[in-house]
């Protein structure tokens, strides 16, 4: 644990250096700006799981996205980096844009949206390739061959999520030898070597024994310092823990909507939505 | 239930005990003789000079090294040919159309059919076409192509199984991190799906090898040593089948060459085995550890 701390600690030059790729310039790490997600839909077919939801996430802080099961919560958040275009017959409505970035660049380019939205799954899915390769594939894929560049964001990023330590003198080996806990951790580690602006998170502790959840949330609060951060998680202590704001949403007839959102605290402790107060007794 | 003591022992439970390992003998029995036979006839005749020298007195003697180049030609052009188009539709049933929709519906219903014809019926249709129609006449370029549209049902759909179990978790999280499809499946799901692409392809191979009846009547049975794939070419189980049932005092040849055939498949399959895990450890970077 103590260990681990210290390797949390972030490193502005090594990320300074790095930041240099990418069609985003940052324009400085305190940046101001926002992601305005407008009236979205989502379908299956022709069922409308997710209606009408308009919300506002101010960049470089953490959102949680709270709620029963099936309220739609994972299919929002896949609209955010268009994962939602694999799901054969899934259709949105609506409109997503990021103040800082050139929406309608992303509009045509998912993999450009993809690289500046990272992602993290609720089960930890390494791909089954060394620890090493895990995190060079994606850069290799996009177009950063320069063996020296590859490897001072190996390390950076596997010491930004903490790892470093603990498998350094094994990037050669399988990724599937590591921990659960490990294994989320690499998973965080591996969307960082892009660098991206925005890391959206389903239910990522889910899978995780408590220490190892605390290490991702603790990676969390840190890294929402230059990053914006939307949680998906059934855990209320979890977002009372992380969030900065709270979205809290509902199965209302069948279709999910957003009841209630507003700053952490505000949420917590004055809900205004009588559902949120039913659901927040459960905490 | 009562139950019968004597001795202290219960009679039900060593009865039915005595069944159970009665049949396991059995089945073992049952797989190990057709063994032993082979290796007991067939060491009597298994030398080099057999598999180097060319049969004589319709292979009574001599040995069979043009049939073992013919049988590895008609392997070798059907896996060549089969292999990428079961690739294709693999990746066209995974990745390219949706699985519950009807174009993915028909192409797995169509394979399984096919897989499900005898081979005699693609004996004839490979005869019509390939030796007739394209005019390959009775060659092993023929006999592997139609052994080809034999195996390609089967090896599509173990491609496509592998493929599929591969992982939907891999996807997302290839697409996550903004990769193309296709890097996605040539980089992750490929190398993940590689183990059981083998094990598709030793299948198929061991049903190419195996097979006459599709192979007398198209790449027909000339014992010669064929010097180009539109030569006629006799298989080692058409040989097999040759000498056991047309020529009288051919049998312990006959051993040998199944014995042939059996060492032929064990190294085809090592083969395939040794080349999985070394594409798989240089696909996936792993020096420690496989997977
Ligand atoms: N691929 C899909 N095809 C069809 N329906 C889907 C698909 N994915 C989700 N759904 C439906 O959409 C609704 C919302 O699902 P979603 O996974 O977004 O909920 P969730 O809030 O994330 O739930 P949980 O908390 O259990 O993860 C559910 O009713 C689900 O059945
Ligand atoms: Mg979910």
């Amino acid at each position: 644990m103590i260990n681990d701390n210290r390797a949390i600690s972030l490193e502005p030059f090594v990320r300074a250096a790095s930041s240099v790729h990418g069609t985003v310039t940052h324009l400085s790490t305190a940046a101001e700006g926002h992601i305005d997600i407008q009236d979205l839909s989502v379908s299956y077919g022709k069922r409308t799981v997710v209606e009408g939801v308009t919300l506002r996430v101010p960049r470089n802080s953490v959102t949680a996205l709270i709620g029963p099961s099936g309220c739609g919560k994972s299919s929002l958040l896949y609209c955010i980096n268009r994962l939602n275009d694999l799901v054969p017959g899934c259709s949105v409505e609506g409109s997503i844009n990021f103040s800082w970035m050139d929406n309608k660049h992303l509009a045509k380019n998912s993999t450009q949206l993809r690289r500046q939205v990272g992602m993290l799954f609720q089960r930890p899915n390494p791909f089954p390739f060394s620890i090493r390769k895990n995190l060079e594939f994606a850069l290799r894929q996009h177009g950063i061959k320069a063996q020296a560049d590859i490897n001072s964001r190996i390390e950076s990023s596997l010491r930004e999520v903490g790892l470093w330590d603990e498998v350094h003198d094994r990037l050669d080996s399988s990724a599937i030898a590591l921990s659960g806990g490990q294994q989320q951790r690499l998973c965080l580690a591996r969307a960082l070597v892009l660098n991206p602006d925005v890391l959206l998170m389903d239910e990522p502790c889910s899978a995780l024994d408590p220490i190892s959840t605390q290490k991702i949330e603790t990676l969390i609060l840190s890294l929402a310092q230059r990053r914006t951060i939307i949680l998906v998680t059934h855990s209320l202590s979890q977002a009372r823990r992380v969030a900065d704001q709270v979205a809290v949403f509902w199965k209302l007839e069948g279709v999910g909507k957003l009841i209630e959102c507003g700053k952490a605290r505000d949420v917590f402790d004055r809900p205004r939505h009588e559902l949120t107060q039913t659901y927040l007794q459960f905490a | 239930m009562r139950r019968f003591h004597v001795f202290g022992f219960d009679v039900r439970d060593f009865v039915w005990t005595f069944v159970m390992y009665g049949l396991t003998l059995t089945a073992v029995a049952m797989l190990l003789w057709p063994l032993l036979t082979v290796f007991g006839n067939g060491l009597q005749v298994l030398s080099w000079d057999f598999l180097l020298a060319s049969p004589e007195d319709a292979g009574r003697s001599g040995g069979i090294a043009p049939i073992l180049v013919s049988t590895l030609g008609i392997v070798l052009v059907s896996l060549t040919a089969a292999l990428p188009l079961a690739f294709g539709v693999a990746v066209m049933l995974t990745e390219g159309f949706n699985p519950a929709g009807w174009p993915a519906t028909i192409l797995r219903c169509s394979l399984d059919i096919l897989a499900g014809i005898p081979s005699v019926v693609f004996g004839l249709f490979g005869l019509s076409l390939f030796c007739r129609q394209l005019e390959l006449g009775y060659s092993i370029l023929a006999g592997g192509l139609t052994l080809a549209c034999m195996i390609l049902p089967t090896l599509a759909r173990s491609l496509a199984f592998s493929l599929e179990s591969a992982g939907v978790a891999h996807r997302a999280g290839g697409a996550a991190l903004g990769l193309s499809k296709q890097s996605v499946l040539w980089h992750v799901m490929v190398p993940v799906a590689l183990p059981g692409i083998c094990a598709g392809v030793v299948l198929a191979l061991t049903r190419a090898l195996a097979e006459t009846a599709v192979l007398l009547f198209t790449s027909g049975y000339s014992d010669r040593m064929p010097e180009s794939v539109l030569d006629s070419g006799r298989s080692v189980s058409v040989h097999i089948y040759d000498l056991s049932t047309n020529v009288p005092g051919g049998t312990l040849n006959a051993y040998g060459s199944a014995l042939a055939l059996l060492l032929l498949l064990a190294l085809l399959s090592f083969t395939v085995h040794a080349l999985t895990r070394w594409m798989q450890r240089r696909m996936t970077g792993n020096t420690t550890r496989s997977l």
